[in-house]
């Protein structure tokens, strides 16, 4: 299997733009060419994906498989440079599954104006995207990835979005654009500060910049590269400040939008924050961190409070991203293996439950057409089997322990009784506790959400009428969510023990540069 | 089996989802697959108890579940003396439970759900008794939180219904964040692990700073006030009675809610170190327990919804628990979480053949007189009330004269009055419970009747257990007859069987098993050289290097003792024995009685003028219903005005209006006004307003601009000519 | 000989041209005051270049931009000619489609 080795990650990647080109050289009238074409480019993905992972070497997790690095754009020094480690291989997965749920999903009902073509390329064109920001090693090639996300979702949310589409498309992508601009700018400023020690050039080369000494800096410098690369990452998240584009975009996108939203898009900001940011700037994370602790728990508490005042269910899920990005990050900012792991086990979770919980929003919304609480009710005498799955969601996602939730958020706020040893304890363990608190609130919003909705009777207006149950696309694209959400809840060390050692290189990275002794 | 325990949550486990995947094909025969898997975990807890008290082994198995950085999570299950009286508590009640339901519920429109949910809460009830680890304890803890809420809201059509559901679920969270912040404190104190043992011995081992072991103490408490319904978190257990009343005998009577004081009980290191129990005087734990008995007890008046009453007086029994645990009395504590699973499940089933009799009410004011029209219920509802007021020799007379007498003992005497004002209150109100219920005359407008055999089956054994647990561990009989076991023998020590083997009889066993085991321990080289006692030999083997690294094991009796061993040894704590006193049993049972007569003598004082007015029916219905109405009044005037009327009113007041006010108060705040004003004032208004505002500005700006394009090429030559200009004079007059 | 002279003509002419090219409306009349402007500066070249008498560059420019003024003002009035047939008008103010 040596083209394998060769092939695996760059096929992985490109399959889906090439079926997103197939895709649009077909006819508009043969719909079902389309979605067959579509369907079988996701699948494909799927596999290759899946391959990497039979493939992966799982003993050494920490080092980078698969590595393909070959010239691309000399005059910079940029090189296409793709491989995956113990972190990134989730997360492929991940995007390749969602991918592939949201097309099943979306099989008998695309939402207005239809044309599946268009949707189908755009998701296809989205899934290069995210599958790429993934395993791209090379600043350049990251940041390529990272924008190409954009325009397709911003598409989508502006074409087929709800009433108030094109305020929440534009808002999308304003933001995400302010942010990468300054993050580009962070990634200029480190590459003319590298040196290459084999070339002696500078460089954009992830790896290399983590390696110590390669980024001469100042601190002060490197706070200041920092921040920039924090406004990326931390708008696409996103954090506290930053986060009103999110119940916006989230509202008015088309179900499969949101669910790809939630499920990856948000992850790519916290995969920038592990791969990018704590690597390449220890010194500026070290300054950072606090910050980015004390937003953190603000979005927690802040997210959970606005979830509370919600009407609306889809509005409500949004603002309970806020929340648990919160969860994510604040692992982050402890710099240590457990705050990381988490983080990343949680970037996982907070995809499967939250997208899932999208997937149901966007049924509920196509059966009852109407997201307002106040007039739901009696899901679980309608469509029972409905109501079951979102009782089952609803208590993942408040991180009931043996649901994958939990292991989001329990070793985080674990982790910051005890961060980096050159981080305050003081300020970390009032973090501890204010998210501790936040499990309350969460647990609020969602018993709240879930008795308007799916307990009491069926309200008058739709006593007449026939709510259909979860029917067979549905089945098809929630399953393997439900079934990975179970699993991962009850044998956390599928997902730990890949991300384990790859996330203690980073960490170990970090505490050396910092002196810290790591714990 | 100890080796096999995960077996005994796993049965359940599987029903649940067999149940939940196939219940529509099974419909209501699915309540026999529930019936069979916890049958099968009641042999499975049976045969371990008998193992246990054959070999007294204790037995630790464990895979690893996650990990991160430095450190791998295990996860496993820990059989000793308490967790083999858990296991067989938990599937004793839940199997009779399960029965029971199975025509207290027919007809029901979730019967199948009902019975998942039973067997998912089973499951996990036994996961939490064995667990060897924290997280596990974690896991299991809110899992059968879980339960609670489903079971609660079981009739969830009705709004009340899930409203106590979500009452119990969110207060319950409320605790479980200091059951949280708790178990990380612990975790990094004692070197990074969840591990139950090591925690306790580290606690002991006085390394800790006592500051921090306080505050994860403290945190504890919080969940343990939560799950077991200590004041002021026990608010969500009254309301909780909204569920099917086989529920409310098993999880919000028999177990669920001795989740926190079993936890106390297994963490007793934390809490003895943390609270210094020790050294006497007043600690908060025992404070806690002291208050709750009181209030609960005296709530228990007011109720006139039967369920109400023993919901409160759970509240109260538990206070006894954790009152307990606080002065030192760890055997009394655990021996009256181990009675009082039965005669209070006997009590709530008992009520619920009641409600079943009488049109599904539980009111008792529309109950009366049913004594001849239901003897079983009569004759196993009285042995609960007996037993619970503790009247000897039934169990709850046992356990809580251990209780009072280990106050005494430790010199605890607030905590010993406090229960002896409890003891009386809780006479009463279950005396007032029996004569409404049974004597007098039917009020309601039921057809009463027996219920069916399926039901009072179930009672009956409970009543029967009610009798006789309590003389497993009376202070007279020290007995050993054949395989006759005394419970303060068994289930004893916290480390390992190590410490109740040296005493008594039966270390001389345990030196013929260690001979056996010499050569294996041997071979491990570290124990030979350690092999000081016979006593240790067993420990030692199973203990695997983890304490006998660590150098020997001292027992201790009080904290105090182990200030003076050097850092690094390990340490066995091991309760103070029970010594009978007669005093004490002496004033519980005066008192037990004279709380009986009390309301004998109010409720027989309502029932006199009654009958005259029977018997003389000429005097016409107004006059009786008048002067019934009159003796009502006068009864709970005499109440009021007695010793626990003020006090109960008073209680019942701060209950409602303060401590659930603040609590109802805090929710609304957050949800009326909180919540709005981040969310319209701060969200939409002040950030998405900046936003909002940047974007404005930067179009304004556009539309200004915009203005200066006009196509017209002469216009901007004449701009470009200005600037020209201004830009020559700038130059000129520069130069 | 005196500079003064040819630079005042050649500042006359210059601002005649550019009035005219910012003022007046016809194409054709902003072409020519165009033509005036370039020959403004064509004679300040010629000038001074006679002025400094080792210099004939400027004379050579001035060669240059009388022939490219030339081919200027073919395509000018191309393009005048092509606004005449779409406006019917030569009038400049009436081609403001390019407004933002």
């Amino acid at each position: 299997m040596n083209w394998f080795d060769d092939w695996g990650i760059t096929l992985t990647v490109f399959i889906p733009i090439v079926g997103a080109i197939i895709v649009l050289l077909i006819p508009k009238g043969e719909e079902e060419t389309i979605k067959g074409v579509a369907l079988l480019t996701s699948l494909v993905t799927l596999g290759f994906a899946i391959g990497l992972m039979a493939e992966f070497d799982y003993d050494d997790t920490a080092k980078l498989q698969f590595d393909v690095n070959t010239s691309w754009i000399d005059v910079i020094n940029s090189r296409y440079h793709v491989a995956i480690d113990g972190i990134s291989l989730p997360l492929v997965l991940l995007s390749a599954l969602i991918i592939v749920l949201c097309i099943v999903y979306s099989w008998n009902h695309f939402p207005e104006p239809h044309n599946p073509k268009a949707l189908l390329a755009l998701m296809l064109v989205l899934e290069t995207g995210m599958i790429g920001t993934f395993v791209a090693q090379d600043l350049i090639l990251f940041f390529i990835f990272f924008e190409v996300v954009l325009l397709p979702m911003y598409f989508m949310i502006g074409v087929w979005g709800g009433k108030n589409r094109e305020y929440a498309s534009i808002k999308f992508f304003l933001f995400t654009l302010f942010g990468s601009a300054l993050m580009l700018l962070s990634f200029l400023a480190v590459y003319f500060s590298s040196k290459d020690p084999l070339t002696g050039q500078h460089t954009f080369d992830i790896v290399t910049l983590s390696t110590a000494g390669v980024l001469d800096v100042s601190k002060t410098a490197a706070v200041v590269m920092f921040g920039g690369m924090f406004l990326g990452f931390g708008i696409k998240v996103p954090m506290f400040p930053f986060h009103t584009w999110l119940p916006d975009a989230h509202t008015e996108a088309p179900t499969v939008g949101s669910v790809i939203l939630a499920a990856v898009l948000l992850k790519l900001g916290t995969y920038g924050f592990i791969r990018v940011a704590l690597p390449i700037l220890p010194e500026g994370a070290q300054e950072w961190a606090p910050y980015i602790g004390l937003l953190a728990v603000i979005g927690i508490i802040y997210g959970a409070l606005n979830c509370l005042a919600q009407k609306d269910v889809k509005r409500l899920i949004a603002f309970s991203s806020v929340a648990h990005m919160g969860f994510v990050m604040l692992g982050i900012a402890t710099l240590t293996s457990a705050g990381i792991n988490a983080a990343v086990f949680g970037m996982v979770a907070h995809g499967l439950i939250t997208g899932l919980l999208f997937f149901i929003a966007g049924s509920m919304q196509e059966r009852y057409h109407t997201r307002e609480m106040s007039r739901l009710g009696g899901l679980l005498i309608s469509a029972p089997k409905m109501g079951w799955i979102l009782g089952f969601t609803a208590m993942a996602s408040l991180g009931l322990p043996g649901l994958a939730g939990f292991w989001g958020e329990f070793p985080a706020i674990l982790a910051a009784y005890e961060p980096l040893s050159v981080l305050s304890e003081e300020t970390f363990r009032t973090y501890m506790v204010i998210a501790a608190v936040g499990t309350v609130l969460a647990a609020a919003y969602l018993l709240v959400m879930y008795q308007r909705v799916a307990m009491g009777e069926v309200p008058e207006e739709f006593k007449d009428e026939h709510i259909h149950d979860v029917h067979g696309p549905e089945w098809i694209a929630w399953a393997p969510m439900l079934i990975l959400i179970l699993a991962l809840g009850v044998f956390p060390k599928l997902l730990f023990g890949i991300t384990d050692d790859a996330v203690k290189h980073v960490t170990d990275g970090i505490a050396t540069a910092l002196n810290a002794t790591s714990k | 089996m100890a080796h096999w325990a995960f077996l005994i949550p796993l049965v359940p486990a599987a029903t649940y989802f067999v149940i939940l995947l196939f219940g529509k094909r099974f419909g209501e025969r699915c309540s026999y697959i529930g019936i069979g898997a916890l049958g099968a975990s009641w042999v499975m807890a049976a045969i371990n108890a008998y193992q246990w008290i054959d070999r007294r082994e204790i037995v630790r198995e464990s895979v690893e579940w996650a990990q991160w950085g430095s450190g791998s999570i295990r996860v496993g299950t820990h059989v000793d003396g308490l967790a083999t009286m858990m296991l067989v508590v938990v599937t004793s009640v839940s199997l009779l439970v399960h029965i029971y339901s199975l025509e207290y519920l027919r007809g029901d429109r979730r019967y199948t759900h009902y019975y998942a949910a039973l067997s998912l809460f089973s499951a996990s009830m036994l996961m939490l008794v064995i667990a060897d680890n924290t997280l596990a304890l974690l896991t299991s803890w809110e899992l059968v939180g879980l339960c609670s809420f489903m079971l609660i809201s079981h009739w969830w059509e009705d709004k009340d219904n899930s409203n106590a559901g979500l009452k119990a679920f969110i207060t319950n969270r409320v605790g479980d964040v200091g059951l949280i912040v708790g178990i990380i404190i612990l975790y990094f104190v004692a070197g990074k692990t969840f591990d139950i043992d090591t925690i306790n011995s580290a606690a002991l081992s006085g390394t800790i700073r006592h500051g921090t072991l306080l505050i994860a103490a403290c945190c504890l408490l919080a969940a343990v006030c939560s799950k077991s319904g200590q004041v002021p978190l026990h608010i969500w257990l009254p309301d909780a009675m909204a569920g099917p009343t086989p529920v409310s005998a098993l999880i919000h009577a028999a177990t669920m809610v001795v989740a926190g004081v079993y936890m106390v009980a297994r963490l007793y290191g934390v809490f003895f170190a943390g609270f210094s129990i020790g050294d006497g005087g007043m600690n908060l734990l025992a404070l806690v327990g002291g208050v709750t008995m009181v209030i609960g007890a005296s709530m228990a008046f007011v109720q006139n919804d039967i369920k109400r009453v023993l919901a409160y007086s759970t509240i109260s029994q538990l206070g006894y628990m954790v009152a307990a645990l606080g002065v030192g009395a760890w055997t009394g504590g655990v021996f009256h979480l181990f009675t009082h699973a039965f005669f209070k499940a006997c009590l709530f089933l008992g009520a619920g053949s009641l409600s079943h009799a009488c049109h599904h009410t539980f009111d008792m004011r529309e109950m009366g007189g049913l004594r001849k029209k239901m003897p079983t219920t009569f004759l196993t509802f009285t042995i609960g009330t007996l037993a619970l007021a503790g009247v000897p020799p039934l169990a709850g007379f046992w356990s809580k004269d251990e209780i009072l007498n280990g106050a005494r003992a430790n010199d605890f005497p607030i905590i010993m009055v406090l229960g002896f004002v409890a003891a009386i209150m809780t006479a009463a109100y279950m005396g007032r419970a029996l004569y409404l219920i049974f004597f007098g005359e039917y009020r309601g407008h039921a057809h009463p009747h027996e219920s069916p055999k399926v039901m009072m089956v179930p009672v009956t054994i409970l009543a029967g257990l009610a009798v006789v647990v309590g003389l497993l561990n009376a202070p007279f009989a020290d007995y050993r007859f054949g395989q006759w076991v005394k419970f303060e023998v068994e289930v004893e020590n916290l480390y390992g069987a190590e410490g109740a083997v040296a005493e008594g009889e039966a270390a001389a066993a345990a030196e013929g098993e260690h001979a056996a085991e010499g050569a294996a321990a041997a071979a491990e080289g570290e124990h030979a050289a350690e092999g000081e006692a016979g006593a240790e030999g067993e420990a030692a083997a199973e203990a695997e290097g983890e304490h006998a690294a660590e150098g020997e094991h001292v027992i201790v009796h009080s904290i105090a003792e182990i200030k003076e061993l050097a850092p690094g040894e390990t340490v066995l704590f091991e309760p103070e024995e029970h010594k009978f006193n007669i005093g004490v049993a002496g004033s519980s049972v005066a008192i037990g009685l004279v709380g009986l007569l009390i309301a004998t003598w109010i409720y027989l004082l309502r029932k006199a003028p009654k009958n005259l007015l029977l018997v003389n029916p000429f005097r016409a219905l107004h006059t009786l219903l008048v002067q019934k109405y009159y003796l009502d009044k006068l009864a709970v005037d005499g109440i009021a005005k007695g010793t626990a009327g003020p006090v109960a009113d008073g209680s019942y007041w701060v209950n409602q209006k303060i401590i659930d006010g603040a609590v109802n108060g805090v929710g609304v705040t957050t949800k009326k006004y909180l919540a709005p004003f981040a969310y319209e004032q701060l969200d939409q208004f002040v950030v998405d307003g900046l936003y909002n505002g940047l974007g404005e500005t930067t179009k304004g700006l556009g539309g200004a601009f915009r203005k200066l394009q006009n196509g017209r090429i002469q216009r901007y030559g004449l701009w470009l000519f200005f600037a020209v200009a201004i830009l020559a004079l700038v130059v000129a007059l520069l130069a | 000989m005196v500079l003064n002279q040819f630079l005042l003509l050649s500042l006359f002419l210059f601002c005649t041209g550019v009035y005219g090219a910012l003022v007046r409306r016809n194409g054709v009349l902003v072409l020519m005051s165009i033509e005036l402007m370039l020959n403004a500066a064509n004679l300040n070249l010629v000038a001074f270049s006679a002025f400094y008498k080792t210099e004939i560059s400027g004379q050579v420019f001035a060669l240059f931009v009388i022939a490219i003024a030339a081919a200027e003002v073919g395509v000018g009035l191309a393009i005048v000619l092509l606004l005449y047939r779409n406006l019917s008008s030569a009038d400049l103010d009436r081609a403001d489609s390019m407004k933002g």
